[in-house]
């Protein structure tokens, strides 16, 4: 394990304590980070899996890799695993947990055996979907849509929904040990304007998660009572509304997207300004937009059903409001630009990942004006434009700031140097082979052809083809980091302590940090970034 | 417009690399400099949005006169029936130039109608009527999708509509199959279920006289007033408990599960047609098209 190869010079949260035990009954952060980062990352491959599968499968316009059945239960486990198992969970839970105590100067955070009945609630879940995997799996695709989830199809429904209804609570947890945490153990001297923006958009998080998440488990609630009990809630056999549960399936499953873009919105203002040099551009903006975005996103959720038969009227709505949530978005994107102008750029890993995600997140945005202009989304809704529109936000987007921050703390996590030319290499290759996978689904998208189609007519089939080559490509450039990251446990250069001369509370004590995070609790007498006050001389080392 | 954006990115990103080994300028941010960047996507996007919606609000609302077809969707088909009497699976045949109003529901789950050439999509869901209508402008073969995920063959459901230039459609039209038109088909439905025993053109019955009935405004029994579309008489047929006539009594048996969906097109087509002797507008126009 992790704990024996590092050099036992100093003590710190790794090397304090040795064993199994001493870490399953851990209630400190760090460690319960790196339980989450071990167990998402597994799950991440899981799905990952399943998504190659998908992709071989549509390489050529036959359903003939696999049966039908076997195709639409291999979508649904890859949504379900990567959106509940992966997405949401991992910035928050992995580098968030790490960074938020650390970074205002705490401890640990609020409730550190809470944080750990987290990582258990998530645990339990994901056993769950994995029996449930094994022994069957569902094949409604993750959205559940009602009346099939309720009375059409015979697989695992209620154990699905048991594993996302357990793995919400774990979500609920951290979020609202987050809030706690922030408001209340922040050192002396780090007020909110002072803090890091990660820390406001993991703020920003917690408020969804603690909001949305409640609505999702009563909904898993209602689709099981009418499966067992025949309660006419959803299905219009038994007097329900098929449409009322998109509306509270959407209610938590459209802000579900910020819980995943919001985390790796702060990894990046953290990445841009220390590889800038610079401090952030527009600090206020840029922290109320992470605000912004949690508040407005709750208010758009009926834009995934312009054309499930709601209202003209309702679908004006929340067309309107889905642009206006586009706003702090690109609010977002325009302060980084302007943080980088007239900055000193090194182009380390971490910010090839921050340029990776700037460049799809922007895309999957712009695409995402089109899904909210009306007259479009009649068209492209349901078919390959939305897939491609959401991979590039949620596997553009997250999965590049998640790396870029994977990359960027590495050495405080692990005390050791991740090889940089492996590094940018694989961060070149996820970005090529990300984009040879879902460009062209755009395109497909805007032919016709829908998703969730397990066979398709022939003349699709060029751009299906070039979409699987891309995601073997994209298979290979997820695999490096895993391979180069434990290979650096044991034989990376160690780390200093802050080896990007970065600013920030984290980058002050020891890498790794010791249990407590800190010898003495730092007073904080600086502003958030004041990359003014740090000596160009000790610039980053590059190898 | 994307394009724009991105070309402007992609300037600042070449921009960013010759600063490389120059010293860091600080700059704390800039009011004013946010404001336009807000302002100014804000108003690009209410641009969108204007003509995202103006588009939206043309495709949802079929023109009067159109000519109407039932689909009924199931695991994994389509099922289609026209005014005169054709009945087609998995095939729609229209002429070139028509409006095409298409009134949908399905049998289990939900589906979605989806001509990727025409640029509709509606979806189609169990226990009410959606509607979706196109012109054709172009005569050929366009893809007919299911769009929305219904189970193992969702991507077998899927079809074909015909464009055909009006003579020809006429020539598919007398090609036989029909056995009367839809209307009539509902006619025989109504007289064979005993409906006629209560809903009766001559004299008062029991139930409401429907003669003229389609697209008027109905007092309810419980004070509300709603307009006698496709859904309510659908309603009315299968839970007519659900939404009673002002001065009447709840005494209508109950048709859930009794009547399939295809009967029920016709019996709502057969209620329509009640209006053509009274002159409604647009029923008229389609009758007459018939012969």
């Amino acid at each position: 394990m992790a704990t024996a190869v590092i050099t036992p010079e100093r003590e710190n949260y790794l090397n304090q304590e040795y064993g199994i035990k001493s870490w399953l009954l851990t209630t400190d952060h760090k460690r319960i980070a790196l339980l989450y980062l071990l167990s998402i990352t597994f799950f991440f491959f899981i799905g990952g899996f399943f998504a190659l599968l998908i992709r071989l499968e549509l390489l050529t316009p036959a359903g003939d890799l696999v049966h039908a059945d076997t195709y639409n239960k291999l979508f649904t486990m890859h949504g379900m695993v990567m959106v509940f198992f992966f997405l949401i969970p991992v910035v928050p839970a992995v580098l968030g947990n790490f960074l938020v105590p650390i970074m205002i100067g705490a401890k640990d955070l609020a409730f550190p055996r809470i944080n750990l009945l987290s990582w258990y609630l998530y645990m339990i879940g994901g056993a769950l979907i994995l029996h449930c995997m094994l022994t069957g799996g569902v094949d409604t695709g993750w959205t559940f849509y009602t009346p099939f989830s309720t009375a059409f199809t015979n697989t695992k429904i209620i154990e699905a929904g048991l594993a996302a209804f357990v793995a919400g609570f774990s979500s609920i947890f951290t979020g609202l040990n987050f809030i706690v945490t922030i408001h209340r153990m922040r050192a002396p001297g780090m007020t909110w304007s002072r803090q890091p923006l990660f820390i406001w958009a993991m703020y920003a998080t917690s408020v969804i998660m603690i909001l949305g998440t409640p609505v999702v488990a009563v909904t898993i609630v209602l689709v099981a009572v009418e499966r067992l009990f025949h309660l006419g809630i959803f299905d219009p056999n038994l007097g329900g509304d098929p449409l009322l549960f998109q509306h509270l399936f959407w209610f938590y499953s459209h802000p579900a997207v910020y819980i995943m873009i919001l985390p790796s919105m702060g990894v990046i203002n953290e990445i841009i300004t220390c590889f800038s040099r610079k401090r952030i551009f527009g600090y206020n903006f840029v922290a109320m937009s992470s605000i912004g975005i949690a508040v407005l996103g709750f208010l758009v959720w009926a834009h995934h059903m312009f054309v499930a038969g709601i209202s003209l009227y309702s679908a004006l709505v929340f067309s309107a409001l889905s642009y206006l949530v586009a706003v702090p978005s690109a609010i977002k994107v325009f302060n980084w630009t302007a943080t980088m102008f007239k900055g000193n750029i090194s182009f380390t890993t971490p910010m090839l990942y921050a340029f990776g995600f700037l460049g799809l997140f922007t895309m999957g945005g712009l695409t995402g004006l089109f899904l909210a202009a009306l007259g479009v989304d009649v068209h492209v809704t349901d078919t390959y434009f939305v897939v491609a529109h959401f991979h590039y936000i949620m596997v553009g987007g997250v999965l590049m700031g998640y790396l870029g921050g994977i990359h960027f703390w590495w050495p405080k996590i692990s005390g050791r140097m991740y090889p940089e030319a492996w590094g940018r290499l694989s961060a070149l290759i996820i970005f090529i082979g990300f984009n040879l996978t879902f460009f062209p689904q755009f395109i497909l998208g805007y032919m016709g052809m829908p998703r969730r189609y397990w066979q398709y007519p022939a003349e699709f089939q060029v751009l299906n083809v070039l979409s699987t080559a891309g995601s073997t490509v994209l298979g290979v450039g997820y695999l490096l980091p895993m391979v180069y990251l434990l290979w650096s446990m044991r034989y990376g250069k160690p780390a200093t302590d802050n080896p990007w001369n970065a600013a920030g509370l984290e980058w002050k004590t020891s890498s790794p940090p010791p249990t407590f995070n800190f010898d003495q609790t730092p007073v904080v007498d600086f502003e958030a970034y004041d990359y003014e006050h740090i000596k160009e001389a000790e610039e980053v080392p590059v190898g | 417009m994307s394009s724009l954006i991105f070309t402007l990115i992609l300037v600042f990103a070449a921009k960013y690399r010759k600063r490389h080994g120059h010293q860091a300028e600080q700059i704390e941010g800039s009011t004013p400099l946010e404001i336009v960047w807000s302002v100014i996507p804000l108003c690009v996007f209410i641009v969108i949005f204007v003509w995202g919606a103006v588009i939206y609000f043309h495709e949802r609302t079929p023109p009067r006169g159109a000519a109407e077809v039932y689909v009924v969707a199931k695991q994994w088909m389509w099922k289609l029936q026209h005014q005169e009497g054709q009945r087609e699976i998995n095939e729609l045949h229209v002429p070139v130039g028509r409006d095409v109003k298409l009134i949908m529901t399905s049998q289990d789950v939900i589906h979605s109608f989806f001509v990727p050439a025409f640029r509709i999509k509606q979806d189609v869901l169990p226990g009410r009527y959606t509607t979706v209508w196109f012109r054709a402008t172009k005569p050929g073969v366009y893809h007919l999708f299911c769009a929305e995920y219904c189970g193992t063959q969702h991507s077998g459901m899927i079809g074909w509509v015909t464009v055909m230039e009006p003579a020809q459609y006429q020539a598919w039209l007398s090609g036989g199959g029909a056995t009367g038109s839809l209307a009539s088909t509902g006619q025989a439905i109504f007289e064979q279920l005993g409906c006629s025993t209560c809903h009766r053109s001559d004299v008062q019955g029991r139930g409401p006289n429907l003669v003229g009935l389609f697209g008027k405004k109905v007092q309810l029994e419980d004070g509300r007033m709603v307009t006698a579309d496709e859904n309510y008489v659908r309603e009315s047929i299968l839970v007519p408990g659900a939404k009673v006539v002002s001065g009447f009594k709840p005494i209508m048996p109950v048709f859930q599960g009794l009547v399939s969906e295809d009967q029920l097109a016709a019996l709502v087509e057969y209620v329509k047609s009640l209006n053509a002797p009274a002159g409604a507008g647009g029923t008229k126009v389609q009758e007459s098209k018939v012969h």
